[in-house]
């Protein structure tokens, strides 16, 4: 038996997710995000949990996993800077905002803060090309990004971990 | 600015189109209405007659997909709607989506029942998890207002669309890797034939269609095929959405008429190029199609058979303006960052030969290489194409050829020896 556990709401948005599809292996990177977003990142014993869950060897689990670039592999920050760094974004200034985040948080790509706040990376077009340079942090999008503007956005993740 | 018909975009400014009562009040599910006094048949013919033609990229003509698929299999057949838009420069369905999800399900609404559909999906990458919030509300009122479920607009017709997130890898926006990645897989692109059509997913007759592709629908059944047809050339009908990003005074997403001529479109639709500085070159169709220079863009009119005339293609309609202050070596080696990173690996030509390249291009920013570098790419380049599973390969090679044939001596200028 594993240790770790769905939350019940998570075990609702679970058996949600199952009823969406004929059969269940469809389910399989549904269930991997839903995993993520309660246990911060897919561990061996994630993937054991939802090998489990879903009738699946954990290797097998752990290799789809791994082809999938938002299923992290490794801890991450409490806020996880997603930078684009493709084509229309580079044009427009990927690089001196990848700077200034490296000198605020004062860590390189895929290192966490030692407060666990932050980590940052690289990933490719996000689809905000003619809003670039663009960044995803969990759920939100982050656009027109200059240098500058880098402080206050890390503040503002600051404070609202602050007022949780 | 032009008064042009518009398909896509009619409403897209307007308050709370997001919800069915506005979507309703501005004309919304009319066309449903319509397509549900219509035989299946009907509706396929129709969109037959308008031309309309795949806006994922490809440009395949969708109703002639849809007659491919067999009928009375015995199996279900599935619509897919790819919204996985995850090519360089492309930002339009995120649009579509965000601003106006109920014209997406009443177009998949349209296109189950011409293909006798029951359950669909909206594969939408996983970054875009704020737009599938939009799409997930639309369903839920769609199925709370009897649009979608046991029976669609109190007909004898079931149908329950799904959204199911993607987790990050741009190769699922290929249909068969979309079809893996949905059956719960690494997405690894299939070999075909079989065609989707014939068996896709759950080894039953399947069609993928982009969100602009669907979206075009409920305009084609309220006006008529015919009315699409008259929009555009004689090879490419209708309107198209074009996502414009770079040097560019006005970025943002576009729709005009296929044939609009490219320089008035970036001058007068776009705002001209940013700072007042010279165009240099354009990526008219998302990073995977050939680069024109400036010069070749006189003239050029956006359309499938111009731009394909001009060396290059619509693509997704993901345009990239460079101004003249452009390093094209420099840029070529960020695109090729990207298929390498993007590679699924499965086919040696493509894994080892996008990051062969990528390497060579860095090494030769890093003032480490040689003039026969250039030609080591184009070899590269020329090993890659046509012999891989997926046009992945192919679509690296379309920006190294074009970038270092049409600019080579700015990659000459690195080269040591
Ligand atoms: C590498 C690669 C990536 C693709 N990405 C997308 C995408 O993000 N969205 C899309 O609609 N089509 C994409 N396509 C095209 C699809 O394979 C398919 O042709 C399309 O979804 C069909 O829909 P349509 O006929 O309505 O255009 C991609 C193709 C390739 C080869
Ligand atoms: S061409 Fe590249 S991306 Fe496509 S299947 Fe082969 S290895 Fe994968
Ligand atoms: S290039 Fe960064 S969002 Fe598209």
């Amino acid at each position: 038996m594993s240790e770790i556990q769905f939350s019940e709401e998570a075990k609702r948005r679970f058996d949600t997710i199952l009823s969406h599809y004929p059969e269940k292996r469809a389910a399989l990177i549904p269930v991997l995000a839903l995993a993520q977003r309660e246990f911060g990142w897919i561990s061996d014993e994630v993937a054991d949990y939802v090998g489990q869950l879903m009738d699946y060897p954990p290797a097998d689990v752990l290799s789809v996993a791994s082809f999938y670039t938002m299923l992290h592999r490794k801890p991450v920050g409490k806020y996880h800077l997603d930078v684009c760094r493709t084509v229309s974004c580079w044009l427009m200034g990927t690089y001196p905002c990848v700077d200034k985040i490296k000198e605020l948080l004062g860590v390189e790509a895929e290192e966490i803060t030692p407060d666990g706040l932050f980590s940052w990376n690289f990933t490719e077009c996000l689809g905000s090309c003619g809003t670039a340079p663009a960044m995803q942090v969990g759920d939100r999008y982050f656009e027109n990004l200059k240098p500058e503007k880098m402080s206050e956005i890390i503040e503002q993740l600051r404070k609202e971990d602050e007022s949780k | 600015m032009t008064t042009m018909t518009k398909i896509h975009l009619t409403n897209i400014d307007k308050p709370g189109q997001q919800s069915l009562d506005k979507y309703r009040e501005r004309g919304g599910y009319k066309a449903l209405e319509k397509a549900l006094t219509m035989e299946p048949l009907a509706i396929i013919e129709e969109v037959k007659t308008s031309g309309l033609r795949g806006r994922g990229g490809a440009g395949f003509p969708t109703g002639m997909k849809w007659s491919f698929v067999p009928r009375n299999t015995g199996k279900p057949t599935f619509l897919l709607c790819n919204a996985d838009e995850s090519e360089p420069g492309t930002f339009k369905d995120r649009l579509l989506m965000e601003r106006d999800p109920h014209l997406l399900i009443e177009g998949m609404v349209i296109a189950c029942l011409a293909l006798q559909c029951h359950l669909s999906y909206i594969y939408i990458r996983g970054e875009y998890e704020f737009v599938a919030n939009v799409v997930n509300q639309a369903i839920e009122e769609a199925y709370a207002a009897g649009i979608l479920g046991a029976s669609v607009m109190s007909k004898d017709f079931a149908l329950d669309i799904h959204v199911h997130m993607g987790q990050g890898a741009y190769i699922c926006g290929e249909e068969t890797s979309l079809i893996e990645s949905l059956e719960g897989y690494r997405g690894y692109p299939r070999i075909k034939p079989p065609f989707p059509a014939v068996s896709g997913f759950l080894a039953s007759p399947t069609v993928v269609n982009n969100v602009e592709t669907l979206t075009a629908l409920p305009w084609i059944i309220n006006n008529g095929g015919a009315a699409h047809a008259a929009m555009g050339t004689e090879k490419s009908k209708g309107t198209k959405l074009f996502s414009v990003s770079g040097h560019i005074n006005k970025p943002g997403v576009y729709e005009v008429e296929l044939g609009y001529p490219l320089m008035d479109f970036i001058n007068n639709e776009c705002g001209g190029i940013r700072d007042g500085k010279k165009l240099k070159a354009v990526i008219p169709g998302g990073s995977s199609v050939p680069v024109l220079t400036a010069a070749e863009c006189v003239g050029v009119l956006l359309d499938y058979e111009s731009l394909l005339k001009a060396g290059t293609m619509l693509g997704s309609g993901g345009m990239i303006v460079l101004d003249e202050t452009t390093n094209m070596a420099q840029t070529l080696s960020v695109i090729a960052d990207f298929y390498a990173h993007e590679s699924c690996g499965q086919c040696t030509p493509c894994r080892e030969g996008t990051g062969w390249a990528a390497k060579v291009l860095r090494n030769l920013l890093a003032g480490k290489g040689k003039k026969s570098d250039i030609n080591l790419l184009l070899k590269i380049a020329d090993m890659m194409e046509g012999k891989t599973i997926c046009p992945l390969a192919d679509a690296d090679v379309m920006p190294i050829r074009s970038f270092l044939t049409k600019f080579r001596s700015e990659f000459e200028a690195y080269c040591t020896e």
